[in-house]
């Protein structure tokens, strides 16, 4: 079995993309297992994005944005913690691990944390093994439409 | 006096799957009108009023029903095969309620498998006494022949799932008067929106057409059940605390709950432009907690016991996530 975790990553513009390009700019090694969608900030992450990447089969969802008290817009990351909070105590309701969605604060300088961050994320995923829901909604009678 | 040609009438049917009988009640609900209806169609199909066996339907020509108000959610081949049948034999299906439109209250079986409900159904609750563990079957063999019952589905599914829908009308049950609309709109042709469209409901959310007053302030701190504080009857109920789908529902059915001085269940499903109820109302109330600390946030989630099953009480099938995962 030769499973390769999806793991799509919402980074905001300011800090953590910032923070993963210097991953990248300086050459530090982590998984590839990460798909990258720029956002302009963590507090613009809608539950809904959460949700369908789940059901497009993300194995894991990451999170960042920049430390408390350094959002570019003030309060964002402080709105996506309440969200996510919420989003968390859902997903695991619905049968979906909660160590499938994270969130972490990366600054602009924290290259280095973004790349073991990655890392650590993969190997909970690999441990975890494969996303559920993808599969769970492939209804077998619906084919027949 | 000359008689005028008269119009051929419409030929209506309704039927129901996964339902209550309230949304067949809810048509019963349009007291007089009901009969402007029948002066305006034939019902040719109704299993609630009429004694019409399947194979009359099945035996009628492809398109011949003009209007099918389809309620209750998909859960069993039988459901199943009536919407294929209804589907093939109408003009104009509709979703008719929040079980056919979302897969409603009999959708919150979605939370749990097939083999889940048997075992409590079966075996588990306090009256059953089942000490064979019998089981339903589908099939039974007895002297006169082979006997067959519809086979219940692990999942329970929306209408628009199973079949193409021309339209929507919300509501647990939808309102009498907006089914009235949507008839008279059929009838003469005059004001329908293009096919998929929501029906009988407006395009904001409750929270639009809403008389409570609500401040910008983001000030929970605590959320409660409804019995659990006394409403002051006239702020926000999440400003109270106690969580309305209000910022999550299409508004159409006059904020009644509300006006009742009971917070929105959602029943109308989510307003325009969102897809999923759930995820709409988690962002809403992310932004009413007041705490930026993530213990005391923690902390305050925790005073929300459901989430999902309060979210999602009516449109958990229809959901972007659909069922819990299995
Ligand atoms: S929508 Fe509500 S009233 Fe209609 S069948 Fe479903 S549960 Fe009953
Ligand atoms: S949340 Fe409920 S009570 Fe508050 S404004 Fe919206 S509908 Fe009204
Ligand atoms: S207030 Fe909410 S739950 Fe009550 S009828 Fe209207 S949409 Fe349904
Ligand atoms: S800009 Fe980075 S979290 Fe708001």
């Amino acid at each position: 079995m030769n499973f390769r975790p999806t793991i799509v990553a919402f980074l905001c513009n300011w800090c953590a993309y910032t923070g993963a390009d210097l991953a990248g700019t300086s050459r530090l090694h982590y998984a590839p297992n990460v798909r990258i969608i720029r956002i302009m900030c963590s507090g613009r992450i809608e539950p809904t994005f959460i949700l369908k990447a789940f059901k497009e089969g993300a194995d894991g969802i990451l999170i960042c944005g920049c430390h408390p008290g350094d959002c570019h817009y003030q309060e964002g990351n402080y709105k996506c913690l309440r969200r996510f909070k919420l989003l968390e105590k859902f997903v695991s309701q619905m049968g979906i691990e909660k160590e499938r969605l994270k969130l972490e604060w990366i600054s602009a300088s924290e290259g280095k944390q973004f790349a073991e961050l990655v890392n650590e994320m993969t190997k909970t995923i690999l441990q975890l093994g494969p996303g559920k829901v993808k599969k769970t909604l492939e209804f077998e009678h619906l084919k027949t439409k | 006096m000359s008689q005028e040609p008269t119009k051929p009438k419409l030929k209506l049917a309704i039927y129901w799957g996964a339902a209550c009988g309230g949304c067949c009640v809810s048509v019963l609900d349009t007291h007089e009108k009901l009969l402007d209806i029948v002066a305006a169609a034939d019902l040719v199909f109704w299993p609630i009023a009429m004694d019409i066996k399947y194979k009359d339907v099945e035996n009628m020509p492809d398109k011949s029903i003009d209007l099918t108000l389809f309620n209750g959610a998909v859960r069993n081949s039988e459901n199943k095969h009536m919407a294929q049948v209804l589907r093939q034999k109408s003009k104009i299906l509709v979703a008719y309620g929040s079980c056919a439109y979302m897969g409603g209250i009999p959708g919150l079986a979605n939370f749990f498998s097939k083999n889940d409900i048997f075992k409590r159904a079966y075996e588990e609750t306090e009256s059953t006494f089942n000490p064979e563990k019998t089981y339903p079957v589908t099939s039974t063999s007895v002297k006169e022949g082979t006997l067959e019952i519809p086979v219940m589905f692990n999942d329970v599914f929306p209408l628009d799932q199973i079949v193409d829908v021309d339209y929507y009308i919300p509501g647990c049950p939808p309102q009498s008067e907006r089914l009235i609309e949507v008839f008279s709109a059929i009838v003469t042709g005059i004001g329908l929106p293009p096919a998929g469209s929501v029906v009988g409901a407006n395009d904001k959310t409750n929270c639009d057409e809403c008389k409570r007053k609500k401040s910008d302030k983001k000030q929970v701190r605590k959320f409660y059940r409804p019995w659990e504080i006394q409403d002051d009857k006239e702020t926000c109920f999440i400003e109270q605390g106690v969580i309305c789908m209000g910022p999550a529902t299409r508004s159409g059915c006059g904020v009644r709950c509300v006006e009742g001085n009971s917070p929105c269940r959602g029943c109308y499903g989510p307003p325009p432009g969102a897809t999923d109820p759930g995820a709409k109302m988690m962002a809403a109330i992310g932004t009413m907690i007041n705490s930026n600390d993530p213990d005391e946030i923690d902390n305050i989630i925790e005073t929300i016991v459901d989430p999902a099953g309060l979210f999602y009480r009516f449109s958990l099938p229809g959901s972007i996530l659909g069922r819990k995962v299995i």
